[in-house]
């Protein structure tokens, strides 16, 4: 087992489902989920320059992540891990009534 | 309007079907008063507690309102809850702004941003920023918790309306909302469907007059102090209309609609994928017309082949049996895509667009057929193809379609050529219909009518000339319906007047048999059918 000191960066991605990207109840919904964590949760879209607070909603939506596009997820902190795959699970399950 | 004698008469977009006939009630952003700015604690103190005054507001009408309203608020109370986005303010106070100073500036930056963005739908979501902006600033200012008075069955006219204004008026005794500017597709127009208030957008400007209002949300009108005649043509149109509700449902449910023993084909347009979410959807015979245009939108570059892959197929997936009809790229024209469509033409209705602008970039138009390829080995697909002019141009994006075809059985990957059509929308092209080999026809009737009447149709004072019913039009239609009925070929049409009650009986008569309507007309259509097949009238 890893070391899960606070300086571990745990990363994932994810592939935008939602048919109109990420507009403002998929935003709403993420910035929620990614509250509930203690962890520093970055997202961007993949390749784009700039990593942006997961917990900001305005941020999230000024993204404009469109349908089909990844979603990249990296995040520090106690509970790290458990935060990457909660944001992965919320996206590839299309944001479902009652997440976040 | 034609024929009104008396009253003033506006036509504008309609948000949200319904009738109401009521007192005009004009709603002005309010100016409110100036604010004296305190100290730089007392004004954070200040902002602290107007946050937390509005969102502790915005809760409270979530509650009450409940459902979808609910979850349009919840934006808003996020916003509030951003901690990067009110740190920033907090920090401007610090350097010696007013709050609400601050406050509007940040806000004002955001919403100036919304209304940059290229995808309609975000655009939209600019007068949810602006409707906290004003709940905020209105607190500051101390002239917060007035609602609005709105007389019962008031027509209410307004700019734009933020959601949470429509909120606060009493919808229960019927009313309308008449907005100057406004979108069919924000969030307050969302709740008046919901509710089932009539709403009509970008009515334009209008004289600060008027007492009494008589919204039509079908027909898209406002007139203002209307006599007598034309209360009682209205009054006529809400009648019919509440009947043909009712009765609709019913006949929805009904496996096919027929007309004189023929089968009528009624199939669904779309914009985007989720449009296939709306509760009539499902009893469509199939798909006339799916626009891509939306995979274009709200993105910094090109969709890549797999993004639009996965819409074609969930659209494919969602019919099953039923035909799909996709329709290629249709940039150009009034539909700019940065980064593909050609800038800086004097006159791009008559300019580089369509399957024009395809043919003259096959490096984005490989992608789609790619995709559409790979799609069509999935379900029951049809593609056409846009704005064309000559046989030559079918010929064209056939043998480029078939090059990609090839291509990808070559490297091993499930892909087949679909039946090929062609949109009837060009003149010479209707006139011409013999010379084109395709597959089916689908004519596009909007723009058909735009060109053979040389009548911008976005411009609303050529709106009396712009009539689809001209003989030009109908004729062009029928010769193109007689070919398809001789040569074997199916011809649908996909324009607004399939969805026009008052154009079927011409479309009928035309020989078409096949109809492409937006999923929120499709109750109505099947309905206006079933009663011309019995010898009723338009209704």
């Amino acid at each position: 087992m890893l070391d899960k000191a606070d300086g571990q960066i745990f990363t994932g991605s994810v592939r935008l489902v939602h048919a109109v990207g990420m507009h403002a109840r998929p935003a709403v919904k993420l910035t929620k989920l990614a509250k509930k964590f203690q962890a520093q949760i970055s997202v961007r879209v993949a390749g784009a320059p700039e990593w942006i607070n997961a917990k900001s909603v305005a941020k999230i939506m000024a993204m404009r992540a469109a349908h089909g596009s990844t979603i990249e997820i990296k995040a520090s902190g106690s509970d790290a891990e458990a935060a990457v795959a909660a944001l992965v699970d919320l996206v590839a399950s299309d944001f479902p009534d009652g997440a976040g | 309007m034609q024929g009104g004698a008396a009253g003033l008469a506006y036509r504008g977009r309609t948000a949200s079907i319904g009738f109401a006939h009521g007192p005009l009630v004009r709603v002005d952003a309010g100016a409110g008063g100036d604010r004296v700015a305190g100290t730089l604690v007392e004004e954070a103190l200040a902002l602290r507690k107007a946050i937390d005054l509005a969102s502790g507001q915005i809760a409270d009408l979530a509650a009450s309102a409940g459902g979808e309203a609910a979850q349009i608020l919840e934006f808003q109370v996020a916003l509030l809850e951003d901690e990067d986005l009110i740190e920033a303010i907090f920090a401007s106070i610090g350097e010696g702004r007013p709050a609400d100073v601050a406050w509007r500036a940040t806000l004002d930056e955001q919403i100036a941003a919304y209304n940059s963005a290229e995808d309609e739908y975000l655009q939209a979501r600019s007068s949810d920023l602006a409707d906290l902006r004003d709940r905020v600033i209105h607190i500051l200012r101390g002239d917060a918790g007035e609602p609005l008075k709105i007389p019962t069955g008031g027509v209410v006219c307004a700019d734009d309306l933020p959601p949470s204004r429509f909120l606060e008026i009493d919808w229960s005794g019927g009313g309308g909302l008449a907005l100057l500017h406004g979108s069919p597709t924000s969030h307050v127009a969302m709740l008046a469907r919901a509710r089932g208030i009539p709403m009509v957008v970008q009515l334009g400007a209008i004289p600060d007059a008027g007492a009494t209002a008589l919204l039509d949300g079908e027909g898209a009108t406002l007139e203002l102090d209307p006599s007598a005649e034309q209360v009682r043509i209205f009054e006529k149109r809400r009648e019919s209309h509440r009947k043909s509700r009712a009765s609709a449902r019913a006949i929805l449910r009904r496996p096919t609609a027929s007309w004189r023993g023929e089968h009528i084909k009624l199939l669904i347009n779309i914009q985007r994928v989720d449009d296939l979410d709306h509760a009539d959807a499902q009893y469509a015979d199939g798909i006339g017309l799916m626009r891509t245009e939306f995979l274009l939108s709200g993105r910094s570059d090109l969709p890549d082949e797999e993004t639009q892959f996965q819409a074609y197929d969930s659209v494919l997936r969602w019919a099953g049996q039923r035909p799909v009809t996709i329709r290629t790229f249709d940039a150009g024209g009034d539909k700019p895509v940065p980064g593909f469509t050609l800038d800086g033409e004097a006159n791009p209705f008559l300019g580089v667009r369509g399957l024009r602008l395809c043919l003259a970039r096959p490096e984005i138009f490989t992608v789609q057929l790619r995709a559409l390829a790979r799609a069509a080995v999935r379900g029951n697909l049809k593609v056409m193809f846009p704005m064309v002019t000559s046989a030559d141009e079918l010929e064209a994006g056939r043998k480029l379609f078939a090059d990609v075809v090839q291509r990808l059985q070559a490297d091993g990957i499930a892909a087949m050529l679909p039946e090929l059509g062609i949109m009837v929308e060009v003149p010479a092209a209707a006139l011409a219909i013999a010379s084109f080999k395709a597959s089916f026809f689908s004519i596009g009737s909007n723009d058909l009518a735009q060109y053979v009447l040389a009548c911008d149709r976005s411009n609303g004072a050529l709106a009396p000339l712009m009539d689809p019913l001209h003989p030009a039009v109908l004729e062009l239609i029928a010769r193109t319906a007689e070919h398809g009925r001789r040569a074997g070929i199916s011809v649908s049409l996909c324009g607004d007047m399939a969805g026009d009650p008052r154009c079927l009986p011409a479309l009928l008569n035309s020989g078409l048999r096949e109809l492409s309507v937006n999923a929120s007309a499709l109750a109505q259509i099947k309905q206006t059918i079933d009663r011309l097949s019995s010898g009723g009238g338009v209704g």
